[in-house]
């Protein structure tokens, strides 16, 4: 297996794999400035959000959180703020100064939306000219923060795409990277299988928590059950029966060697090499997003038939083995490995190859999802605004 | 020889077309992964891509099961070679 490849590392030590200049708004009422500045300073990304005022307690933390750890990931070079108000404008630019990156915050009250998309826009300027002058260096694969998801799943998720994510799983937890899955509700019915790998005790009961939170929130606001949601409407037309039948072909993207060494609250960055659960929604962008806040640079999301999600700031390397959907919506996929269907290549060499797209697009080459500008940016909400 | 459907594991009561167009009275081919066999049957009803057949008869009331582990309830008797999904098995879960 390959183990080395050229990524940027930043100030706090971490590996990032692509070098963005984020315009970051506090709050939705924010954007329009964000998206002025993204106009005048060519190749910097605006990170527009629907969120951000009037939240509180627990939800409050998460929305902090999402933001800030967006600003921190290590594959964005530099970061300008915009909020509506300068104090916590402020919070989320300290946040992501404890990175050691470059940060600016400006606030819309008392200048208006002209004058501090003037301000912003130059300050911009300048980080784009600093962060295009950063190099890539050679790194090794046990830098890299690798998070998985899958989306759209069939029945030939369980049989193929799955299980090569889990080679590859299996073949970067050897190497020493950082690993993470989440998707709660999809574990049901083989939330056992995932108990069984937690590497102690404590790690065991934090999972067996985190589950029976959220299946306890399912329970709570089920108006009869969930079989016209989970599985969707797409699992089902792929093939995909019941949410047990879903969840244990889930579970095949973690492989069969790494032990869970703990859990995350949502968008909770790991403390440690090796693989890790986050409590998440089982939605694509949802989930992928708190992947990118937790700090992970690379995504590998399987599909069957045919999610076409992307993330503004983490790269998602998409793979499908359904011989259909390939066909029919080939440019969304980056790796086919429905060669195993037919028998033509195992699942070691699956995984070798899903790696190899890994690596290269680690290296800067541009995903499919990137290609063709997905951009999902969706903060997960525990409840309503004030 | 071509594979028409495959099956996680030699226990498992129910294989997975992989190949379109599969049509009643096909005769097919299908590879269990795990134990490496190859297995045969005759389909009862047209099965889309990625839809599961019946590898035995199924009465109201019994378990599926797949990875060797249970998916679900049987709602409606299935016999071998039926499609098997939405219509006669449901989830235990929710």
């Amino acid at each position: 297996m390959e183990r080395k490849f050229f990524g940027y590392r930043r100030e706090n030590g971490r590996v990032g794999v692509r070098n963005h200049v984020v315009l970051l708004p506090l709050d939705d009422l924010s954007n329009a400035a964000c998206e002025a500045v993204a106009n005048n300073v060519k190749g910097t990304l605006a990170l527009p959000h629907a969120y951000g005022r009037l939240q509180f307690g627990e939800d409050l933390d998460l929305y902090f959180r999402t933001v800030i750890g967006m600003g921190s990931n290590p594959n964005v070079a530099a970061v300008v703020v915009i909020g509506i108000e300068p104090l916590w404008t402020q919070k989320i630019v300290d946040g992501i100064a404890s990175t050691g990156k470059p940060v600016s915050g400006f606030a819309i009250e008392k200048n208006g939306d002209l004058a501090t998309i003037c301000n912003a826009s130059r300050r911009a300027k300048e980080y784009m000219h600093w962060a295009t002058e950063q190099q890539r260096t050679e790194c090794d694969v046990k830098e890299l923060w690798v998070s998985t998801k899958c989306g759209e799943s069939d029945t030939t998720s369980g049989l193929a795409t799955n299980p090569t994510v889990g080679n590859a799983y299996d073949k970067l937890w050897e190497a020493g990277a950082t690993l993470l899955f989440g998707e709660t509700t999809e574990l049901t019915g083989g939330e056992h299988l995932v108990a069984a790998r937690c590497a102690t005790n404590e790690v065991r009961k934090k999972f067996q928590f985190f589950f029976d939170r959220y299946a306890k929130v399912v329970d709570d606001h089920k108006t009869d059950d969930l079989t016209d949601s989970q599985p969707t409407k797409g699992n089902i037309e792929g093939g995909l029966t019941t949410i047990e039948e879903k969840a244990l072909g889930n579970i095949q993207k973690i492989g069969r060697k790494a032990p869970v060494v703990g859990c995350l609250d949502k968008a909770e960055s790991p403390t440690g090499p090796g693989l890790w659960f986050m409590d998440s929604s089982s939605a694509a962008a949802e989930m992928v997003t708190l992947c990118a806040a937790a700090g992970f640079v690379v995504h590998l999301f399987p599909t069957g038939q045919g999610n076409v999600i992307g993330n503004p700031i983490l790269p998602v390397v998409k793979l499908c083995s359904n011989p259909r959907t390939l066909r029919t919506m080939s440019e969304h996929f980056d790796v086919d490995v429905s060669g195993i269907l037919r028998r033509e290549i195992n699942l070691d060499q699956a995984g070798d190859k899903l790696i190899d797209m890994m690596i290269r697009t680690c290296n800067g080459r541009r995903t499919s999802a990137e290609v063709l500008g997905h951009r999902e940016f969706i903060i997960t909400r525990l409840y309503e605004s004030a | 020889m071509s594979i028409d459907f495959l099956v996680h594991e030699a226990a498992d009561g129910v294989g997975v077309v992989v190949v379109e167009g599969l049509t009643a009275g096909h005769e097919c081919t299908g590879w269990v992964m795990q134990e490496d066999k190859t297995v045969h049957i005759t389909l009862r009803n047209d099965i889309p891509i990625g839809h599961k057949v019946a590898l035995k008869d199924f009465a109201a009331g019994d378990t599926v099961f797949k990875y060797n582990t249970d998916i679900g309830k049987v709602v409606a008797p299935i016999k071998k070679g039926e499609h098997l999904h939405v219509h006669n098995v449901k989830t235990k879960r929710w």
